[in-house]
């Protein structure tokens, strides 16, 4: 199964599976992993499970299409960067086994 | 009407006549079965007259959830309750604005209550809570709305605002005045002209002290993040009454009735009560737990723009559609025992009381963090704070309002 590295705002890391087609949402949610709120339970429909993906894995996760519900979502978020993602919205696939995402400070 | 005869009413009353939207039954405490009927048979309801006109209500957590995410079609332009805004005296808000323009102003004062700045806040809110919890009497019943509730969350504004501290009442008293029904006897004004002539006297107030902000350097406060930003500084005066009124009762009405209506909840559930005693760490679960079952914001209203479909029922153009969260977070479907008040439930971030997708409420973490500290405080000098006697609430379908209640610290 692959593999998910979520480490949180102060450094501490954890490592999981998560299923194929999952969500990397869900797979913090499912494994108890502070720092992932997930208020709207997947819907895209908050901003509170926020995570900067590590950049060598952006090339695989992609970015948010423009105008979408999620980049409409983000831009509410506090403190975004080019790497942020809403992690409902990452699907788990075989080429993403290794996946590191870093939580921010705070979910808003 | 008394309960059985509420119950009663409102199964056997004919679907079509069921109207959710009278104030009095938010005044009551009466709505409750109305809903659960409405989840039950009709989820997804027309009612063709009301003091409001027609509308539809969306009672199940997922349709709600629907409307939410899609601004596309169900906009907020202009109207975000049942009630459409007084011809000739309308005040814009973020709020009542699609994108990109709610985007561009709902950005401006977004940081300032964001997780980094909540932080820096922490200590000062606490020192406060502390003082005025200190200051409350023993053995002798009093009101908690106006000793807690209300002296708190006006803290909190004066703060937001920095506002001068001895007239931070003015806030207070403007903030009813905006959520006020005109209609009800306890309403502060009693016309929509008398309403415009006092949020007139407010936006005066306020800016003037926006208008000496903008010639200082900015400072982390609404005011002058207002008037320091290219979305902000040049706002027309309905729209900047608006702005106003929405961060004055936004930071305020909701939180000062979770702060009476969890103290409410415990006492009604002493066992609940018992465990928050036994185990305080469930305080920031608890806090979750009592936004939802007091759900501070009664509903949301959108008007459609196009047709289109909310669970099977086709909406028309222009039809007012009204999210009623007080039904959202009940919704069995969606949250397990949802009548039932239980600190420990699992998951109890998940619900509806800030609104989802992009009007989601901006407050929501500044909200949790007044609430988490107000009961950690709370908890380590009062293990036992008893109600005395029935609330009173507000005559509103909008804001679900609590005006006092009666309670007293055993010595």
């Amino acid at each position: 199964m692959p593999k998910v590295t979520y480490i949180e705002y102060n450094g501490r890391e954890h490592v999981v599976d998560v299923p194929v087609g999952r969500s990397v949402m869900r797979g913090a949610v499912d494994n108890n992993i502070p720092g992932i709120d997930a208020d709207c339970g997947g819907e895209c429909a908050c901003a509170t499970c926020h995570v900067f993906v590590d950049p060598e894995w952006l090339p695989k996760t992609g970015l948010p299409v423009p105008g979408s519900q999620e980049a409409s979502m983000l831009s509410f978020a506090a403190v975004t960067q080019d790497n942020s993602r809403l992690s409902c919205q990452i699907k788990m696939r075989e080429d993403l086994d290794g996946l590191i995402v870093r939580m921010p400070e705070g979910q808003h | 009407m008394n309960d059985i005869a509420v119950l009663s009413n409102a199964d056997s009353v004919a679907l079509d006549d069921i109207d959710v939207s009278d104030p009095k039954l938010y005044q009551n405490d009466t709505y409750y079965p109305y809903f659960a009927r409405l989840r039950r048979e009709d989820p997804v309801h027309y009612c063709r007259q009301s003091l409001y006109g027609p509308y539809w209500s969306v009672t199940k957590y997922k349709d709600i959830m629907q409307v939410e995410i899609n601004h596309q079609v169900y906009s907020s332009d202009a109207a975000i309750s049942i009630l459409d805004p007084p011809k000739g005296l309308e005040r814009q808000s973020f709020i009542a604005m699609d994108p990109p323009k709610h985007d561009e102003q709902r950005l401006v004062v977004s940081p300032a209550v964001a997780p980094g700045n909540l932080a820096n806040m922490e200590g000062l809110i606490r020192e406060r809570t502390g003082r005025v919890l200190d200051g409350l009497p023993r053995d002798e019943t009093f009101d908690w709305v106006e000793r807690v509730s209300i002296e708190l969350t006006t803290m909190m504004l004066a703060t937001l605002f920095d506002y001068p501290w001895d007239d931070r009442r003015q806030l207070t008293y403007w903030s009813d005045v905006v959520i006020a029904d005109v209609r009800s006897p306890e309403s502060p004004v009693h016309s929509e002209e008398e309403k415009f002539a006092e949020l007139t006297k407010m936006t005066e107030a306020l800016g003037k002290l926006f208008q000496e902000r903008a010639q200082l350097p900015p400072k982390f406060d609404l005011l002058s993040m207002l008037a320091h930003s290219n979305a902000t500084r040049n706002l027309p005066f309905r729209e900047f009454m608006g702005n106003l009124s929405l961060l004055i009762v936004g930071g305020n009405d909701t939180t000062r009735n979770s702060m009476t209506g969890g103290l409410m909840a415990l006492n009604e559930h002493p066992k609940e009560y018992q465990k928050l005693r036994d185990d305080p760490s469930l305080i920031p679960g608890m806090v979750s737990e009592i936004i939802r079952y007091v759900t501070p914001v009664i509903h949301m209203r959108r008007t459609a723009k196009e047709d289109g479909e909310i669970g099977g029922k086709q909406i028309k153009k222009g039809d007012k559609v009204v999210m009623w969260y007080v039904s959202g977070n009940r919704d069995p479907d969606a949250i397990e025992d949802p009548d039932n008040f239980i600190i420990d439930r699992p998951r109890p971030r998940q619900h509806m009381s800030f609104g989802y997708g992009i009007h989601r409420c901006v407050g929501n973490r500044l909200a949790e963090l007044q609430l988490r500290i107000l009961w950690e405080e709370i908890i380590t000098r009062y293990p036992v704070i008893e109600v005395m006697g029935p609330a009173k609430r507000t005559y509103s379908n909008f804001i679900h309002g609590i005006r006092s209640l009666p309670v007293r610290i055993p010595a």
